[in-house]
């Protein structure tokens, strides 16, 4: 149930912006669609929403085939990056706009536009104009707009992108919690990892036209499948051969077993994190390893510049073998 | 709908100018050939081409000196000069004739005391071209402010801290910048001021040989039964227009650029 | 031709003192900018205002009395009735297939739309003497389609409908292409139906470009002159329209008439004018 994608191919021209695309999304369930811009993932979105047609494959809406249905009649909510206010119209009447198609009588209307508003925060903006509100207070509106018509699935394409950094952080959140009260199937498009991390159930990798890996955020972060999964769910550097995250590298002061040895090139202090570069002894490894510590255990190290370090990836890190891709490889 | 478009559209445009072609040559190039070389016709272009010159070039610099003043600079009375700048487009041409001839006409305001100093303006060219500019008035500038306001201060703030004065910051910055819409209300212009028949059939008198344009000879060579006059002068002023538009629309994507 | 000109609003006004103000941040205006405001109003006074102020004095020169005898002569009332009348219908099919025209021309594909695309500006190019032979030599005496309309009140329609086909076209294209598409995608995902989004999403929106299209199709029909000049035979009390009535009256050198009737279509004019810019500063608050 949810959302069923079977063997979705949509060209371009010549661009393949989705190569034979299969994907199940469970209902209720706040999942990410993420990936780099181009991926094809937005193309996705608008392909359940109804907005593109599919050039083969079938699109299955809690369990009705909605491939040939347009977009009207599929009960489906989508919200805008550019949150696609109606100009001529007030917050009310944005927000009525979907009952009022669905000739709904005018005191339900009325009743359920005021719940929304109360809902996304904006009941002292009803009579206003899109034109008179902030982005954030827009993107807010066009959300109880989808909403209002109470859709079977949510879909946001890129919902936050043309925000500011503070205003996308409190609207991030307040997502979740919306969602966590509204419990409707919600896919959302964005190309920020650590959007994707923090908000989502469930996050489905897209590049170029296919899907890397689905699974829920820690999953994901811990068991990448491949080096591209890795790569853009967070920061990695190179140790040994091996593809590790900054923070999942253990230093000692002395050698051990299975450890690489390296000299300190440059200290950063990044408020409470503190950046170390070094120079393996490794020649295999062209790169300086980057390795990340928190203020504390930089402290206790006492590190300097020129100094030498023993380095090993932490027994409990994902790390990848970069001899043998994209296999796992857990060390 | 997009059948409903084009029949409307041939119909009340394309079928009616081409058939003026087609008449025009229904007799062969000769008489038309013959129509082209009558003194009257030939002192009408010469008119046409004076009055129409010295218009565009009041209408150009009158253009780019509103457009600066009103996008540029604050001032008292702006709105109300960018609200009457638009006036001579939605009056009458007759109107302006009428107008002018009641300042500058014989027992004109003004008209009494400068033909008393030997400058004859109504029934002459000065009033011919006070008329075509009237009535063209705005075209240069309503191309060029959009553009002046677009590009904004900045550059020409650059070119000043660069060590530019007023005149090198216009030449060197300004000008390249709105060139494209220049160009494109000048030939505007240009297009409207050959074409210009109400108010100058009012202030010329239409003094055969001697301020008769051309749209004043389709006018009456027509009711005098010369058709073939009235068509050749007529197949000039549309293939002008025609050449025109053509020249504008592939001015067009340039300015975008 | 539109007024596109979104008059940036000028920030403060605590520099009252000075009258030139430059614009924020531009360099001083100085003794050159005050020269050019100088002479560009003098020639705005010379050209435009002193003589539409004399046309107004003229048509008041014998008493409001003889103003109102000139323009309710029988031959200015029907001439003035004509004009009001077929601008008013001329305007009524600008809007629809005005829209139309910038609907297709914005959002269908086919071939030769380019050559559509510069045809439609060809009444702002072409001589209105010419306009006028040219509607003649299809809907005249001669006519290949065997349909005369010369010397009638549907010509003068004709000739009105020619001349403003442009207006609203180009104000309504730009707004038309500008127009957020995702506006007319969220109404479809809201359950709205192709017509729906049309009538309730598309029209609001572009409702002010019409508007202000309209108008200025209305201003330039009343006083159209050259394009009904040989169109319409200039039968008095028939087909005769007031810039014609007015034309003759010069003739027959009554210029006190003629300017009364003048003063009727200039006092039109401009409050066509004004609710056009009442209209545009409504519409620019709202979004």
């Amino acid at each position: 149930m949810g959302i069923d994608v079977h063997h979705i191919t949509k060209r371009f021209g010549d661009f393949v912006a989705l190569d034979d695309v299969s994907l199940s999304i469970p209902t209720g369930q706040l999942t990410a669609l993420l990936g780099p811009s181009g991926g094809g993932k937005s193309t996705l979105l608008r392909i359940i929403a109804g907005l593109e047609e599919p050039d083969s494959g079938t699109v299955t809406i809690e369990g009705v085939d909605a491939t040939a249905l347009p977009p009207q009649r599929r009960n489906v909510g989508f919200v805008f990056q550019h949150y696609a206010a109606f100009k001529h119209l007030s917050v009310y009447r944005n927000v009525a706009f979907g009952l009022e198609i669905r000739k709904r009588p005018k005191d339900e209307i009325r009743t359920r536009v005021m719940e929304l508003l109360e809902l996304v925060h904006l009941e002292q903006f009803a009579d206003r104009y899109p034109a008179q509100l902030s982005g954030g207070q827009r993107q807010r509106m066009a959300l109880a707009r989808a909403l209002a018509v109470e859709p079977s699935v949510m879909l946001l394409d890129e919902p936050f992108g043309a925000l500011d950094a503070q205003v996308r952080r409190e609207l991030r959140d307040w997502l979740r919690r919306l969602h966590d009260e509204v419990h409707v199937t919600t896919v959302f498009v964005t190309h920020d990892q650590e959007e994707a991390l923090e908000v989502s159930d469930e996050i489905v990798v897209i590049n170029q036209g296919a899907v890397e890996q689905t699974g829920t955020p820690s999953a994901l972060y811990d068991q990448p499948a491949n080096e591209f999964v890795m790569r853009f769910l967070g920061p990695v550097t190179h140790l040994g051969g091996h593809l590790v995250r900054p923070h999942d590298i253990d230093i000692s002061l002395t050698p051990e077993p299975a450890t690489h040895a390296a000299t300190v090139s440059r200290i950063q202090r990044v408020g409470f994190e503190v950046r170390v570069e070094a120079r393996t002894a490794d020649t295999t490894d062209a790169d300086e390893v980057s390795i990340q510590l928190t203020r504390g255990l930089a402290d206790r190290l006492d590190l300097a510049v020129g100094q030498q370090l023993w380095l090993r990836a932490s027994h409990d890190a994902s790390a990848l073998d970069l001899t043998d891709t994209p296999a796992l490889a857990v060390s | 709908m997009r059948l409903i478009v084009i029949l409307y559209l041939s119909f009340l445009l394309v079928i009616p100018v081409s058939l003026i072609f087609w008449r025009t040559f229904s007799h062969g190039v000769a008489p038309v050939w013959h129509a082209l070389q009558d003194p009257a016709m030939t002192s009408a272009f010469r008119v046409t081409g004076i009055v129409t010159g010295i218009s565009v070039v009041i209408d150009t610099v009158f253009g780019v000196t509103i457009s600066l003043l009103l996008v540029r600079y604050r001032f008292f009375g702006r709105r109300f000069l960018d609200a009457i700048l638009d006036l001579p487009l939605a009056i009458s041409p007759v109107v302006v004739g009428l107008a002018l001839i009641l300042v500058y006409g014989k027992y004109g305001w003004f008209g009494g005391f400068l033909e008393r100093h030997g400058f004859q303006v109504i029934f002459a060219l000065p009033g011919m071209v006070l008329a075509t500019v009237f009535t063209s008035l705005p075209l240069v500038a309503r191309e060029v402010m959009p553009v002046l306001e677009e590009i904004g201060v900045e550059q020409e703030q650059a070119a000043r801290t660069l060590g530019a004065g007023p005149t090198q910051t216009f030449r060197r910055v300004t000008l390249p910048a709105i060139r494209w819409a220049l160009a494109y209300g000048v030939v505007l212009s240009m297009a409207r001021c050959l074409g210009e028949y109400g108010a100058v059939s009012v202030v010329s008198g239409r003094l055969v040989n001697k301020t008769q344009t051309l749209p004043l000879i389709v006018d009456q060579s027509f009711q005098n039964y010369d058709v073939t006059t009235a068509y050749t002068a007529s197949f000039v002023l549309a293939a002008i227009a025609i050449a025109s538009l053509v020249v504008i629309s592939l001015l067009r994507p340039k300015e975008r650029a | 031709m539109t007024r596109s000109s979104a008059a940036t609003v000028a920030p403060g006004r605590r520099h009252r003192t000075r009258w030139i103000r430059p614009a924020p941040g531009v360099g001083r205006l100085g003794r050159g900018g005050a020269l050019g405001l100088g002479l560009a109003t003098l020639w705005l006074s010379l050209l435009v205002l002193i003589p539409l102020a004399a046309v107004v004095l003229k048509s008041f020169s014998h008493g409001a009395g003889n103003f109102w005898s000139a323009v309710t002569a029988p031959d200015a009332l029907a001439a003035l009735r004509l004009t009001v009348e077929t601008s008013l219908l001329v305007s009524l099919v600008d809007v629809v297939m005005g829209t139309l025209v910038a609907w297709v021309l914005v959002r269908d594909e086919f071939v030769g739309k380019r050559i559509l695309e510069v045809v439609i500006d060809l009444p702002f190019a072409l001589p209105t003497i010419v306009a006028g032979l040219v509607l003649l030599a299809l809907y005249g005496p001669q006519s290949p389609l065997h349909v005369n309309l010369a010397q009638s009140r549907a010509a003068v329609f004709l000739a009105l409908l020619f001349v403003t086909l442009p207006f609203v076209v180009r104000t309504v294209e730009p707004v038309l292409i500008e127009l957020d598409h995702d506006m007319e995608e969220a109404a479809a995902s809201l359950g709205a139906s192709r017509f729906v989004v049309f009538r309730r999403i598309v029209l609001p929106n572009l409702a002010p470009a019409i508007a202000a299209g309209t108008a200025l199709s209305f201003a330039r029909a009343i006083s159209e002159y050259g394009a009904t000049v040989l169109l319409s035979g200039n039968i008095p009390l028939k087909t005769q329209v007031a810039s014609v009535q007015i034309a003759g009256q010069i003739e027959s050198d009554n210029t006190a008439g003629a300017a009364a009737v003048a003063t009727v279509l200039l006092v039109t004019a401009l409050l066509v004018m004004i609710a056009l810019t009442l209209l545009q500063r409504w519409a620019r608050r709202r979004g």
